[in-house]
């Protein structure tokens, strides 16, 4: 994948966050290019979620760039980076339970600038709905969905927004075989549509079929980068998930 | 839909001109109560319109009242009421727009704090202001406005902020405060200027409340700052509007009337333990009916497949 500028959809540099005396990201750099999918891997706590809440504007930075296409966005309000073309689901994840699927979908474009037409915005719900296994559900509260289907709504609501970078936390986790090749399918669908996505997974056999490359975290640190077959032959990478979450899930 | 919403809009119309006749019926008695009835209904409905779906517990009415109340004392000798009562929104909506682009940040608890301390501050500012600058304390107010007059405005009054409440629920801004409700974070996520929306709000709501003090202002011949800042105001639009619901449009006149008519008797019974009786009731309100009687009715309107998720406050 090339990595010149002009294709950089994110770029970070000298990222770091502390939480009182704990580093959980320490001087991380990477950049993604433009339809690539990114892992990030790294065993529990070593600060990928910490990274992700970095770049989406939940936390804010100590130190480093963060740079969206080109604009650097480090200190910016989430909402103005959402409204710039960054989409995310969270690791615990998040509906909006109070309202039904189609509510939770128009959310998520309802806001956007400029402004989407109300009969683009049906259009839009109905054609996601779909594509995330959720057709004919759209009036259902999302409270009453099951975990699977409130993990496909989250999402919907992400991608509802016509996201340029969408960052995924931990998006296939809990998934059964089965539906672990249907989400396999769906994310790489995405990437098909030229959504550039960063991939926080543990779920290994996702990680090789989806990422172009990977970086390791641990203990804040970024260990290793490159080519995902090569990154997970790592040696350093082996012993950093030793004793942490098994090479496949 | 259609059908039902113009049928609700031809109700409360007929409401409306059934109500305008109360000051006919010449009883000074009834027209004082029909008085308190309306003005703390827009009160507990404008609190509701920022607390429901922002779920921020506001102190803060009695501040913007004693501010529409005191703009009144000032300047109703001097300039055309039309005037006056837009000198007083103005005033109003300035306050709180800067004290929600500074508190709304605040977590709940040291929001609450800050809206009590507000009420506080504003009226010794007043005091301070009067003593050292004007050298009065507490002012005549002789406006031509009868309580007829009074009861009118605040009809009108009632009209327009559930027009504007069922608006609003129907808007952009509504939409983003029900999402700012269910998960400010994700609200973010979405795009939503959260801060904006909730100090939109919170201005429009306070903007009323202003309104009420100064339309009310006139039903006192003499002010004090003690008279137009009178905390206890804040604690019984709270507690009628928690009772009413306030994650409904409709919910806060639910608790409005009922507990106007009570404390009006309970005043009046018992002036002296009154302010303890009201912690009760309130005590009483949040372990009983934690969702208001709004939340009762839907309960028992529920039906067993799907739950009532609808929400008309925004
Ligand atoms: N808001 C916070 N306050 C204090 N410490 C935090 C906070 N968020 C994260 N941490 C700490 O920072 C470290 C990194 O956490 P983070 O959630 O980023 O890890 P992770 O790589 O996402 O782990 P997992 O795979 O378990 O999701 C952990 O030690 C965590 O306890
Ligand atoms: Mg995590």
């Amino acid at each position: 994948m090339s990595q010149d500028t002009a294709t950089r959809v994110l770029e970070v540099e000298g990222l770091r966050r502390a939480f009182g005396g704990l580093v959980a990201v320490n001087d991380l750099g990477f950049a993604v290019g433009q339809g690539e999918i990114m892992g990030l891997l790294g065993p529990n706590g070593s600060g990928k979620t910490t990274a992700l809440n970095l770049i989406s504007g939940v936390l804010r930075s100590d130190a480093g760039t963060i740079r969206l296409m080109g604009q650097n966005i480090a200190g910016l309000a989430s909402y103005r980076i959402a409204r710039l073309g960054l989409a995310r689901t969270f690791q615990l994840v998040r509906v909006l339970d109070g309202m039904d699927c189609r509510e939770n979908i128009k959310a998520g474009l309802a806001f956007q600038k400029p402004h989407v037409p109300a009969a683009e915005a049906e259009v839009r719900i109905d054609a996601l709905l779909d594509r995330v296994g959720l057709a004919g559900h759209d009036r259902r509260p999302a409270a009453d969905l099951t975990y699977i289907d409130r993990k496909r709504l989250e999402l919907a609501r992400a991608l509802a927004a016509k996201p340029r970078l969408l960052l995924l936390d931990e998006w296939l986790a809990g998934l059964n075989p089965s539906e672990l090749t249907v989400g396999i399918e769906l994310i790489r669908s995405l990437k098909a549509d030229g959504i550039t996505i960063v991939l926080v997974e543990h779920v290994m056999s996702a990680v090789r079929a989806l990422c172009d490359r990977c970086i390791v975290m641990s203990s804040g640190r970024k260990i290793a980068e490159g080519a995902t077959a090569d990154v997970l032959s790592d040696a350093a990478v082996v012993k950093a998930y030793l004793g942490g979450v098994a090479a496949d899930a | 839909m259609s059908a039902k919403t113009a049928g609700l809009g031809v109700g409360a119309l007929a409401a409306l001109v059934l109500l305008a006749f109360v000051p006919r019926l010449g009883n000074a008695y009834y027209l004082a109560l029909a008085i308190s009835l309306l003005q703390y209904t827009v009160l507990a409905t404008a609190w509701g319109m920022f607390s429901g779906p922002t779920r921020y517990v506001s102190l803060a009415t009695t501040a913007f009242f004693g501010v529409g109340a005191y703009t009144v004392a000032v300047l109703g000798e001097i300039l055309p009421w039309p005037l006056v009562l837009l000198i007083a929104a103005a005033l109003g909506a300035i306050v709180a727009a800067i004290v929600g682009l500074s508190t709304l940040r605040l977590s709940g608890v040291y929001f609450v704090i800050f809206t009590f301390g507000l009420t506080e501050l504003i009226r010794q500012l007043v005091v301070w202001f009067e003593v050292n600058k004007s050298r009065v304390l507490g002012r005549y107010v002789f406006v031509d406005i009868t309580q007829a007059d009074i009861y009118w405005q605040l009809l009108g009054l009632t009209a327009a902020v559930f027009l504007l409440g069922w608006l609003i629920a129907r808007s952009r801004l509504g939409f983003a405060l029900r999402v700012i409700g269910e998960d400010e974070t994700v609200a973010t996520h979405c795009g939503i200027n959260t801060t904006f929306a909730k100090v939109a709000l919170f201005t429009i709501s306070a903007t009323v409340m202003t309104l009420v003090g100064a339309i009310m202002a006139p039903r006192w011949t003499y002010i004090e700052p003690s008279i137009a800042f009178n905390s206890m105001i804040s604690f019984q639009v709270l507690i009628m509007a928690l009772l009413g619901g306030a994650h409904r449009l409709w919910g806060p006149v639910l608790g409005a009337v009922p507990l106007t008519l009570l404390f009006e008797l309970l005043s009046a019974r018992f002036p002296n333990t009154f302010t303890i009786i009201l912690g009760c009731i309130f005590l009483l309100i949040v372990y009983m009916l934690p969702r208001g009687v709004a939340g009762l009715f839907e309960k028992l309107s529920t039906t067993p497949g799907g739950k009532t998720t609808e929400r008309v406050a925004a």
